[in-house]
């Protein structure tokens, strides 16, 4: 597309672009060098303060805080998938009392932050922090995983639906064993996507006291000394970004391969409603 | 129930700076992820590399990380924010321009080859086919995904409330210790003018997509 909105440069072009290219790798340089300059002056690169690591138990409590953000996302995206299957069949079901509810239900758990959800299960059901996270995170990620799979159906070519009923079918088989096959391998691109989301979303347990990643990190810093919090909170959202990294390619990978595998290829639906988050 | 209408002011003062903290960040958010997504399409290579680069980076940061960097982190390097509302506009609006600039991208992209090839066969340069052309057709197939990102900008706003900012969730939090007996209500309270604003715009957003979608 890029190479459509302008001409192929030339000689005098390339000669400007390359000199605008020095002038801003120049200008992106110096506001490093500013910001390195700065924590140099707060004695961050003095060894000792990046001695930390090499006492083992902070690697444990670091090994201990990613084992607790992976587990709630494991767990979060394992309950909140059947769940968010279940909800979208609700939402278009044929039977308007069902249908209807469900759609409120969606709406309101998709209008409001993941935060206020774990907040409120953690306070008003007294359960620990680890149901908390995950309960707030399967919340919302079941009514966006609802979405994503109701998008995917709603892609599909009328037929096949018409097909599975004219040769008999009851609906829910219809939708079980033609349309949520294709439905959902269609949507997987978006759906580990949002795999992403949920795993983002983990962090949100430091405010609810849960002991990820982000919160072994404040503990590791009020128990080492301020001097530490630096180096700690460097490596773990360097690990932060690193899974969510991974998990993104993936879903570009799938993406990629998918449009070849799937029957009609993986789609980009503009899902109504679901925030790029 | 009684406790939401008791603490009405709360929750009125703290609606509008949510709304503030929304509607600022959200303006900034759109100008820096157009300027973004212009960088991700343009000729220079440097550009494009920075624009590519900042977004992947930024979309896979959780916004946790970013305020607790802001609020923890920087005071003790010795920057310190006045008000932390500051601090909670440019983490927000930094990190809402990266999706901002991936939805105009592909706004870009869902334009017709024809309609630049067109502006460049009348002898168009660069800036003009984008800024009298493109950007004015892809901005506007864009608008219901740049709506659910501005809801998630509402939503994320609350994030600022658990890091010093006094805003709804804030206010929220700050209820929920003093009324322990009704937790539940003052929460619901909370809920309620989230979605004060969130549905609306949802339906906003649903609206105009239908809207184009007759139009193309």
């Amino acid at each position: 597309m890029s190479s459509v909105l302008y001409d192929v440069p030339g000689p005098k072009a390339r000669r400007v672009s390359l000199i605008g290219s020095i002038i801003g790798v120049i200008a992106i340089a110096g506001l490093l060098w500013w910001s390195i300059s700065i924590l140099a002056q707060q004695g961050i690169f003095e060894p000792q303060r990046w001695a930390v690591f090499q006492i083992p138990d902070v690697w444990v409590l670091i090994g201990n805080g990613i084992g607790a953000t992976l587990t709630a996302a494991a767990v979060a995206a394992v309950i909140a998938f059947p769940l968010g299957l279940v909800l979208c069949l609700m939402r278009i079901s044929d039977v308007a009392w069902i249908r209807i509810p469900t759609r409120i239900v969606l709406e309101f758990l998709r209008g409001m932050p993941v935060v206020l959800m774990m907040f409120f299960v953690l306070l008003v059901f007294a359960t620990g922090s680890f149901v908390a996270v995950v309960a707030g995170l399967v919340l919302y990620n079941s009514a966006i995983f609802a979405e994503i799979i109701r998008a995917g159906i709603q892609s599909l070519p009328k037929g096949q639906r018409e097909a599975g009923l004219a040769i008999g079918l009851t609906s829910f088989a219809s939708r079980r064993s033609i349309e949520l096959p294709q439905a959902i391998r269609r949507m997987l691109p978006s759906l580990v996507a949002q795999l992403v989301v949920l795993l983002k979303d983990t962090s949100l347990g430091y405010i609810v006291s849960y002991e990820e990643l982000l919160r072994k990190v404040q503990i590791m810093a009020d128990f080492l000394g301020p001097d530490y919090l630096f180096p700690v909170f460097f490596v773990a959202a360097a690990i932060y970004i690193a899974i969510n990294f991974s998990v993104s390619r993936l879903a570009i990978w799938i993406e990629k391969r998918g449009s070849k595998k799937a029957a009609g290829g993986v789609v980009h639906v503009p899902v109504a409603g679901i925030p790029a988050k | 129930m009684d406790v939401i209408i008791d603490n009405l002011p709360a929750y009125v003062d703290g609606f509008l700076r949510t709304l503030f903290l929304s509607v600022v960040s959200g303006i900034f958010a759109l100008i820096f992820g157009t300027l973004l997504a212009a960088a991700r399409v343009s000729p220079v290579a440097a550009l494009r590399g920075f624009s590519m680069t900042y977004v992947e980076i930024v979309r896979n940061t959780p916004l946790t990380i970013a305020f607790f960097f802001a609020a923890v982190v920087l005071p003790r390097l010795g920057v310190t924010f006045q008000q932390f509302e500051v601090a909670a506009i440019i983490a927000l609006s930094a990190y809402t321009s990266a999706f901002i600039a991936e939805a105009v991208r592909s706004g870009v992209n869902s334009v017709p080859v024809g309609q630049a090839e067109a502006a460049r066969s009348i002898g168009m340069k660069f800036s003009q086919v984008l800024t009298l052309i493109i950007l004015p057709q892809a901005l506007r197939t864009v608008i219901p995904p740049m709506i659910n990102i501005l809801i998630a900008l509402v939503k994320n706003s609350s994030v600022a409330g658990a890091f010093y900012v006094m805003e709804l969730f804030g206010y929220g939090r700050q209820l929920a210790n003093a009324n322990g007996d009704a937790v539940l209500w003052v929460l619901v309270g909370v809920a309620f003018f989230y979605l004060l604003i969130t549905v609306p715009l949802g339906y906003i957003a649903n609206l105009v997509e239908r809207k184009v979608a007759i139009a193309r």
